[in-house]
């Protein structure tokens, strides 16, 4: 698709068109399109909910059409002494940092063995990831609450064919909050797995052959070659795959609505996302719901702040 | 794309060796080779099967999904399910699907086009902060702003309305479409268009006759990209599409009933195998800018 435009001499960053003289308003033109939807749609909800997150704005506000009173810090005190809000950060935190690790680790293993198959099953297995890998989160979630059901799933039926194993009907994600995120994690590791995959293979193909070889030759084992020859041109992947999954991994609202609308709903089933929905939008109080989503935004825009600054390296280098 | 190129280059660095070498250590490391092929199809059949599992159930009559035994092929299967499952209710919402996308994917295109040239060619005041700000903005989650775009869009009049929501979802999908144009547009050098002025066009028509026509692929592949974020989304239409549902939000529906009623998980599977194939063949087709735009910069490195 590209091979035209790849396929002529690129120019470096110095040949673009100096424009020294006068102040060009042509830029600031041409980027107020995409400027003003932001601030619509992206800039007014973070200032609204700055703000409100300073306001009293519970039901009575809402419904009675009272004005929010500014309360400042109330709601923040508020969430810090909630115990239920704390025990959801702390679920949400290392939900995160578990499936993320285990999605990383998944992956990088599964490129590392597609460099050690012919390329017929190397083909095989990426075709597998990339269906798996374009399936849309919520159809995802339906198949794989089928494939957990309890009466009629597949998981049941292939568990009890083990031997000495049965598990009978047994229902996995309505038992306890850990099977049902334990679920949860399977499922995200499955969808989050063939992005982690295909990057790390894309890393791994840039080892050169030659050195691996000549390491091998000096006597390094099938570890050493992996700590000292690939590991280092990997890490800049791993990197950014790990921070780019510990955010996508912190907001996962939808597996966990929909796998709350199949199975238990209340809040020891539920992660930061859910919590917010529940508190801020079905429980009517705006105030709290905000303060909690600030400290949600805080997380993450502070891990998001090493990924923008690798892309912008690049950028001014 | 980028995972064929790849292949290649894998091919390149594999066969390097010397001959002799390549021929012992093949026969040597043989077993180990066929233990990992094996294992390798393993993991291809788990990543795979959720998926088959859709195909598969979606044309089978509920009563042979009540069979205590699984039937692991669709021998003997219809297409009954998708007939039972293309409701009013389903068209309604494709029609909701559809209009979002459409608007959302068009503005985004000419909005991100613009911004894309802009940090591209210009050098201006506030360039690096507008990219900063659009790459900080791109990884916020709509879990932490639906509140306030839930306000908003109730203040506006504009809630279970789909101007309402292509208004989010194009701020939402502008910052990385404008990161990915931006790479096409580096791809044509400027000399191009100046060598074009030189020759007498000007500045505009340089740009429409020269470089619009080489970045075509790339408007087609961001274009597809924005249409798989919108079609997909869930969160936000949840929040703001109470009384006018888009298709993930009509298959959420059967979900909710598989709790409380014994439902038709045939009809269930055809619903999902509706709303997951087109996804899964657009996206195929542009799966290699996706991995190379997340980590461009970490690869190269």
């Amino acid at each position: 698709m590209t091979t035209t435009v790849a396929s002529r001499p690129v120019s470096p960053p110095a040949g673009r068109t100096p424009q020294p003289r006068r102040r060009n308003w042509a830029p600031y033109l041409l980027i107020l399109g995409a400027a003003v939807v932001l601030l619509l749609g992206m800039g007014y909800p973070v200032v609204w909910q700055i703000v409100t997150s300073f306001q009293k704005y519970g039901a009575l506000q809402q419904l009675g059409g009272k004005a929010p009173d500014f309360v400042w810090f109330d709601n923040y005190i508020a969430i810090v002494h909630n115990g239920t809000f704390w025990a959801v950060t702390v679920r949400s935190v290392v939900f995160c940092v578990v499936t993320a690790a285990i999605t990383v680790v998944v992956g990088v293993l599964m490129a590392l063995l597609m460099t050690k198959v012919p390329a017929v099953v190397r083909f095989v297995l990426q075709i597998a990831l990339l269906l798996a890998w374009a399936m849309p989160v919520i159809a995802a979630m339906t198949v794989w609450i089928w494939l957990f059901d309890r009466r009629r799933g597949v998981v049941n039926y292939l568990l009890n064919l083990i031997p000495g194993v049965d598990v009978g009907q047994f229902n996995w994600i309505g038992t306890t909050p850990e099977l049902f995120f334990t679920v949860a994690g399977i499922i995200i590791v499955w969808m989050s797995v063939p992005f982690v995959a295909f990057s790390a293979y894309a890393g791994l193909t840039q080892v050169s052959g030659e050195v691996l070889e000549a390491s091998q030759l000096d006597g390094a084992g099938a570890w050493q070659r992996f700590r000292y020859v690939m590991f280092p041109v990997l890490k800049p992947v791993i990197a950014i795959v790990l921070l780019l999954n510990l955010i996508w991994d912190l907001r996962v609202f939808a597996q966990i609505t929909l796998l709350q609308d199949a199975g238990p709903k209340s809040t020891d089933y539920d992660l930061l996302g859910t919590y917010i929905y529940k508190t801020g939008v079905a429980g009517f109080d705006y105030g709290a719901g905000a303060a909690m989503s600030i400290f949600v935004l805080a997380i993450t825009i502070a891990l998001s702040w090493f990924y923008v600054r690798s892309l912008i390296k690049e950028e001014t280098s | 794309m980028t995972a064929m190129v790849a292949e290649r280059s894998a091919e390149r660095t594999r066969e390097t060796p010397a001959p002799a070498a390549s021929t012992r250590r093949r026969r040597r490391f043989r077993p180990a080779v066929w233990l990992l092929s094996a294992l390798a199809l393993v993991l291809a059949v788990a990543w795979a099967f959720p998926v088959y599992w859709m195909v598969n159930s979606s044309m089978l009559s509920s009563v042979t999904l009540e069979a205590a035994t699984p039937t692991f092929f669709p021998v003997g299967g219809s297409l009954k399910n998708f007939e039972r499952v293309l409701t009013p209710s389903f068209f309604t919402a494709l029609g909701v699907s559809v209009a979002v996308t459409l608007l959302s994917v068009a503005v985004c295109l000419v909005f991100a086009f613009l911004a894309s040239i802009a940090i591209s060619r210009f050098r201006f005041r506030g360039r690096v902060s507008f990219i900063v700000t659009i790459l900080l903005i791109q990884m916020l989650p709509a879990e932490g702003l639906f509140i306030a775009q839930y306000k908003m869009m109730s203040a506006l009049g504009l809630l279970s309305n789909v101007v309402g929501l292509s208004i989010l979802y194009v701020a939402a999908v502008v910052p990385f479409t404008i990161w990915m144009l931006r790479g096409f547009v580096v791809g044509v050098p400027a000399e191009l268009e100046e060598a074009a002025m030189l020759d007498g066009l000007s500045r505009t028509q340089a740009f429409l006759r020269i470089t619009l026509p080489l970045l075509a692929p790339g408007l087609v592949a961001s274009g597809v990209f924005a249409f798989l974020q919108c079609w997909n989304e869930f969160t936000v239409a949840l929040v703001i599409m109470e009384n006018n549902r888009t298709l993930p939000l009509w298959l959420r529906g059967f979900v909710q009933q598989s709790a409380t009623q014994a439902i038709d998980w045939g009809q269930v599977m055809a619903a999902s195998a509706i709303v997951a194939i087109p996804v899964i063949v657009f996206f195929v087709i542009v799966q290699g800018r996706m991995t190379s735009g997340l980590v461009s910069g970490a690869v190269k490195g």
